[in-house]
């Protein structure tokens, strides 16, 4: 108890009031959540009261649990579906577009840049909106649902694969792909021998933040879907997060919590071991952590 | 620089060209869209659209509808205006004022808990944003915890239905679901400050406290204005959170209108049009956003 004390009056020691306003945060930020995870394994039905401990709502209740419930584990499908696509598409075609606008010193490289940092800042409700009426009107042969979803989600996905991979492609510099062309490589073997083992890390990291934020989509998600067969998780929370009887849709989204935690840190896992193997050095923690800081750099 | 840049730049080029078709389609081309539905008519008997892609042929009746409401006091579209605008004006400001200590503190002071607290720092951006508005639902419910503790306390004698037409619940949840994008940034910029500066303020006399108000508060303007930006803009456009924390027509926001006008159907030329006075709005922070991150990599080097 004298320590205590001792350690709040000690001058010389780091802010208190910083550790203290800190941990709050923390506190507030996470505990919400575990409470939510909490309900989600109650044994009655209540989603505001802790009600005994069980599975009924994964997998017990015959009719309304996650496993049960086809409007809740198609939703589930639908997320994990829409978020493979998206990774599958986006990395290759930001990683291409990246290094493309990095390297290629045409007029025409600046307003695509531009284009592309347009996209992060544009609202999604903009886009949805957008990307909505384009497909009900103009371009008809595109079918509303998961096609419509996947295209809207490499959309607003491929500015974060250009921001990641431009990053590391300033600070690599050009000079192992121009050494790579005296010693008499093509462009495209400079490409794929110097430059692209380089940015594995790069390719490793973005296909992590491309499949967060796929799974935590919800605006362009919902404006794009025909209906409740093509309805992604954080859409089924919206519809029925209010109304909902059971803590069924809790335990919906503590799967998909589980199912993204999971995956990314399988990410975060092999990111680490492939930029150790590049060479990486410093703290990877930090350096992940500012991966999504990188547009205000 | 290169005398073979001639022949790589058709690489280069070529290599960025299927992105930039893909964006030229899918957010370009949309935008146009919107500008012909919102500047087109309305099928008399059907009530669909009639997108209008002649520019010459373009009908204003949309916009003198929007515009109507938002200059007439007191007009439904004026009052969720000045409505969105407040609450997203609060949001920011509170959030500004969670996020800057708690990255201040990390970035500071982490010391060998560093990558703990930026673990946690990073959790939310793996929890889905509408996990999150579920668990507060979940805690504000009337028979919820926050009522439960909030009554033994003291501080209330009954519970109190906190999800039905409150503001202070759609802020707190627009500050719960936002803050995290803000703290990162933040973050990233106040760790990269030079220290040496600061030791120098130190050595010529300067308070901590001196110190940084004069180094480092001045320093971090620009990474305050981005984070502001980054939370401000999305906020602008958020139906989901009033909608699951109040769900009443006394906290809807500018978001809100669009959806029900593009996906309640009736009137899709309004909706599209509200849509771009809301870009053309936003288009100032988002502006001031582009430039001065392009002027920032310039400084960069490139």
């Amino acid at each position: 108890m004298s320590r205590l004390r001792d350690w709040w009056a000690n001058p010389w020691g780091k802010p208190r009031f910083l550790i203290l306003f800190t941990a709050l945060y923390l506190v507030w930020s996470i505990v919400p959540i575990l409470i939510a995870i909490r309900f989600s394994f109650n044994e009655g039905r209540s989603r505001s009261t802790a009600q005994g401990w069980s599975t009924r709502w994964y997998t017990g209740d015959p009719d309304l649990s996650v496993l049960h419930d086809p409007t809740l584990s198609t939703a589930l499908l639908q997320s994990m579906r829409l978020a493979a696509i998206a990774v599958l598409v986006t990395v290759p075609l930001g990683l291409a577009l990246a290094i493309g606008l990095t390297r290629w010193r045409g007029r025409g490289a600046g307003t695509a840049r531009g284009i592309s940092l347009a996209t992060l800042v544009t609202p999604e409700i903009v886009m949805g909106t957008a990307l909505f009426l384009v497909v009900v009107h103009l371009l008809t042969f595109i079918p509303l649902g998961t096609i419509a979803q996947s295209i809207g989600h490499i959309t607003f996905s491929l500015v974060f694969v250009v921001i990641i991979v431009r990053g590391r492609l300033l600070a690599i510099g050009p000079e192992y792909e121009e050494a790579a062309r005296d010693l008499g490589a093509s462009p495209l073997q400079a490409l794929r021998l110097a430059l692209l083992p380089m940015l594995i890390p790069a390719i490793v990291a973005s296909a992590i933040i491309v499949f967060a934020i796929s799974m935590d989509d919800f605006v362009i998600s919902q404006f794009l879907s025909s209906g409740t067969s093509t309805d992604t998780v954080p859409v089924r929370i919206y519809s029925t997060g209010r109304s909902a009887p059971t803590p069924a849709v809790n335990a919906l989204a503590t799967l998909t919590l589980g199912f993204t935690l999971v995956v990314a840190l399988v990410g975060y896992v092999l990111w680490r071991a492939v930029r150790a193997a590049r060479g990486g050095t410093g703290s990877a923690v930090q350096e992940f952590a500012t991966l999504d800081a990188e547009p205000i750099r | 620089m290169r005398g073979k840049s001639k022949g790589g730049d058709a690489f280069w080029a070529g290599l960025a060209l299927p992105g930039v078709l893909w964006l030229c389609l899918f957010f370009l081309l949309p935008f146009y869209v919107i500008l012909c539905v919102a500047l087109g008519t309305v099928d008399p008997i059907f009530q669909t659209p009639q997108p209008e892609w002649n520019p010459l042929a373009w009908n204003t009746r949309a916009f003198e509808f929007v515009f109507e409401g938002l200059f007439t006091s007191g007009a439904a579209f004026q009052t969720v205006f000045v409505r969105t605008f407040f609450y997203v004006l609060i949001a920011t400001a509170l959030s500004l004022l969670i996020a800057y200590p708690v990255a201040y503190f990390v970035a500071r002071y982490g010391g060998r808990w560093k990558g703990l607290l930026l673990a946690g720092l990073i959790a939310p951006f793996f929890i889905s944003y509408l996990m999150r508005m579920l668990a507060w639902i979940n805690l504000l419910q009337d028979d919820g915890w926050v009522n439960d503790v909030l009554v033994w306390i003291g501080i209330l004698d009954a519970p109190r239905n906190w999800l039905d037409g409150r503001a202070s619940s759609v802020i707190l949840g627009l500050v719960y679901g936002y803050v995290p994008f803000m703290i990162l940034p933040l973050y990233a910029f106040l760790d990269r400050i030079d220290r040496s500066l600061l030791e120098a303020a130190r050595d010529l006399g300067a308070s901590p406290f001196q110190a940084f108000r004069l180094v480092t508060l001045p320093l971090s303007i620009p990474a305050i204005l981005a984070g502001i930006v980054i939370i401000a803009l999305p906020m602008f456009g958020d139906y989901y959170t009033p909608n699951l924390l109040s769900g009443s027509p006394q906290t809807s926001m500018l978001g809100n209108e669009i959806y029900l006008y593009i996906k309640g159907g009736q009137q899709i030329p309004v909706g599209a049009a509200l849509v771009v006075v809301l870009m053309l709005f936003l288009m100032v922070l988002m502006g001031y956003y582009v430039v001065s991150t392009a002027r920032a990599q310039r400084r960069l080097g490139r």
